[in-house]
């Protein structure tokens, strides 16, 4: 080897041209791909909102405060729909919330041996894999009629109350609700879990120190530290329950009659459109355009907020 | 004076023993406390146990030759089974996962190996962030309107391809997310030494930067696909429903979740046990794919 000839080592190899264009063709190539995120956005909100111009002209924001919804006579109005998607939604987190955010505490605190911990966690977190569609299934024939005693009882001891006034008869909100919670448990859970992990050991260690309790330390020092993120999982969680679709199709009733009892059918945005979209016409289509338009801009304000909550709560520690 | 007497004061004998005592106003509350979040804990695992305890044994007990291969009956008939949901299911996530691997992958490469921190690539995260939390009917309602009436396909308005791209839109954020954060992972370290022995951008990136990255990609899309694959709601108006064997890209074609949607609202037994049969396959694939997710990404570690 030491005897080859000299090689001219030191001479900068000019690069072929076709080696500069593969360069540079390989990012213009991925800046279009990057670019068809913000296309893709905009194409899905000019669709949406072009096809719902006729509703939105013919019933501007009436629309959003009548709860006719009459294709025989074209009148539209959304109101039973916006009430049970947000009833339902914010409902479902009342529930999930708590149950999410105790088991969180349960798997990221030392209270059981961590091979149990990550066991909980997988599990939780392939309930999230589960299908909605499944869930539904599951809900029809199996949650639905289990639960409906609880729910006759309910009626019958606080039948006096608006929200339970009618009986339970099969589909309704109530176990729409329900099943929600089940959807979005481990999306709130996952981020809990997370936002837990991420708090520093020196605040446990210094609450620990002043000699606080086990649940001392969490309510006075780590679930304050961890609050922005799990105020924005919760929101996230939100705009997921309000855009959930199929189960709550199938469980919820698809009423077109306003009832404010938790226990009678009632009406989702998404289910609404599941339901009607594939067989509607003329200007039913676009009256449907206009509750998915209704649907878009709930869902968007709500994950700007999730965003906007994550950057402005954080405590600075 | 001395130690052994303590100060008369009772409030503080009482206070001074180092020793753990249950009865204390604090413990009792930390056991209180306990015992609350280990009830939520079991809470939020019961429903995974009931619908895979209910999924597998109704649908477990459907599971024959038959129920893989052959056709659904008619509404009031008996037998059949899900052969062509099946195929529909894959074929549907296979158009969806050729179109949104590439374009995430491309778009996560942008991302992070190009892009400097302008507003350009604030509002391509951000309007991933977005994407992601559209709702998937509205995907649905989207391709609808765009592809289904428009009948850009040959004249044919319900098809597996606008079902395939209807949920392509649904794993683009999700592709790109992983890719993107998978990236960032990388050590500056590699590129910096391929760019040293004379390596090209495209080379770099496509040679060292990608493959260092693969395992979290890879786990990302598993789940991507996986997600996809039991998704209904994007599919119902545009992949439609069909009784029959595929026939071909441009038709409608029928999917397991949209099976399991139509078959369980229907007032037929035979319909009914179809669907939790169809649950039981979609579930076990599901299921997994998760696993496989999750494998591929601790074998990578150890």
């Amino acid at each position: 080897m030491r005897s080859a000839p000299p090689i001219d080592a030191f001479t900068l190899r000019r690069r072929p041209p076709q080696e500069k264009l593969i360069d540079i063709g390989f990012r213009q190539l991925t800046l279009v791909l990057a670019a068809s995120v913000g296309i893709v956005l905009l194409a899905i909100f000019l669709t949406v909102f072009s096809g719902a111009k006729e509703a939105m002209a013919t019933f501007g924001l009436k629309f959003l405060t009548t709860s006719a919804w009459d294709p025989v006579n074209e009148e539209y109005g959304a109101l039973i729909a916006i009430y049970g998607t947000l009833v339902t939604a914010i409902l479902s987190l009342f529930i999930a919330v708590p149950i999410g955010l105790g088991t969180a505490i349960f798997i990221t605190e030392d209270l059981i041996p961590s091979r149990l911990r990550d066991l909980i966690g997988l599990l939780v977190e392939l309930l999230a894999a589960i299908p909605s569609v499944v869930l539904g299934l599951w809900a029809i024939f199996v949650m639905e009629p289990a639960i409906r005693p609880f729910l006759s009882l309910l009626h019958s001891t606080l039948g006096w109350t608006p929200f339970f006034s009618t009986a339970p008869q099969g589909p309704g909100t109530a176990p729409a609700i329900l099943i929600l919670v089940v959807m979005v448990l481990p999306i709130i859970t996952a981020i809990s879990r997370d936002a837990l992990n991420q708090v520093p050991i020196e605040l446990r260690q210094g609450a620990y120190g002043v000699g606080t309790t086990r649940w001392g330390a969490i309510f006075n020092v780590i679930l304050p530290a961890a609050v922005s993120s799990i105020m924005g999982g919760v929101m996230l969680s939100l705009g997921r329950a309000m855009g959930e679709t199929m189960a709550v199709t199938m469980i919820i009733g698809n009423s077109l009659n306003f009832s404010v009892s938790l226990l009678a059918p009632g009406n989702t945005i998404a289910s609404m459109l599941a339901n009607q979209f594939g067989e509607a016409d003329g200007i039913q289509v676009s009256a449907l355009m206009y509750a998915a338009v209704v649907l878009m801009i709930l869902t968007f304000v709500v994950n700007v907020l999730a965003q906007w909550i994550v950057r402005r709560l954080s405590l600075r520690y | 004076m001395s130690f052994s007497t303590p100060p008369t004061t009772s409030h503080f004998t009482e206070r001074l023993t180092l020793h753990y005592d249950p009865a204390l106003k604090r413990n009792r509350f930390n056991q209180v406390a306990n015992a609350i979040a280990a009830f939520f804990a079991a809470l939020a695992v019961v429903p995974l146990f009931l619908v895979l305890i209910y999924v597998l044994i109704q649908g477990g007990r459907l599971l024959s030759l038959r129920l893989l291969t052959e056709l659904p009956p008619a509404p009031g008939l008996e037998g059949g089974g899900i052969g062509n949901a099946i195929i529909g299911t894959i074929v549907v996530t296979l158009i969806a996962s050729l179109i949104a691997i590439p374009v995430g992958v491309g778009g996560g490469v942008y991302l992070s190996e190009y892009a400097q921190d302008g507003w350009f690539s604030k509002f391509v995260r951000f309007g991933n962030d977005v994407l992601a939390g559209v709702p998937s009917i509205i995907c649905g309602v989207f391709i609808y309107s765009l592809i289904v009436t428009t009948r850009i396909f040959f004249d044919q308005s319900f098809s597996a391809m606008a079902g395939g791209i209807a949920l392509s839109v649904l794993m683009l954020p999700t592709v790109i997310k992983t890719t993107y954060e998978g990236l960032l992972l990388v050590p500056q370290e590699m590129r910096m030494g391929a760019y040293g022995v004379g390596a090209s951008r495209f080379v770099t990136i496509t040679q060292i930067t990608l493959p260092a990255a693969f395992t979290p990609i890879a786990t990302g899309v598993v789940l991507g696909i996986a997600r996809a694959a039991g998704e209904t709601a994007p599919l119902i108006f545009t992949a439609l429903f069909s009784p029959f064997w595929p026939e071909g890209l441009f038709n409608p074609i029928a999917t397991m979740s949209v099976l399991i949607f139509n078959f369980a609202i229907m007032p037929y037994e035979a319909q009914n046990e179809l669907a939790w049969a169809a649950s039981f396959v979609l579930v076990i694939m599901i299921l997994g794919a998760n696993l496989l997710a999750r494998w591929i990404s601790s074998a990578s570690r150890s």
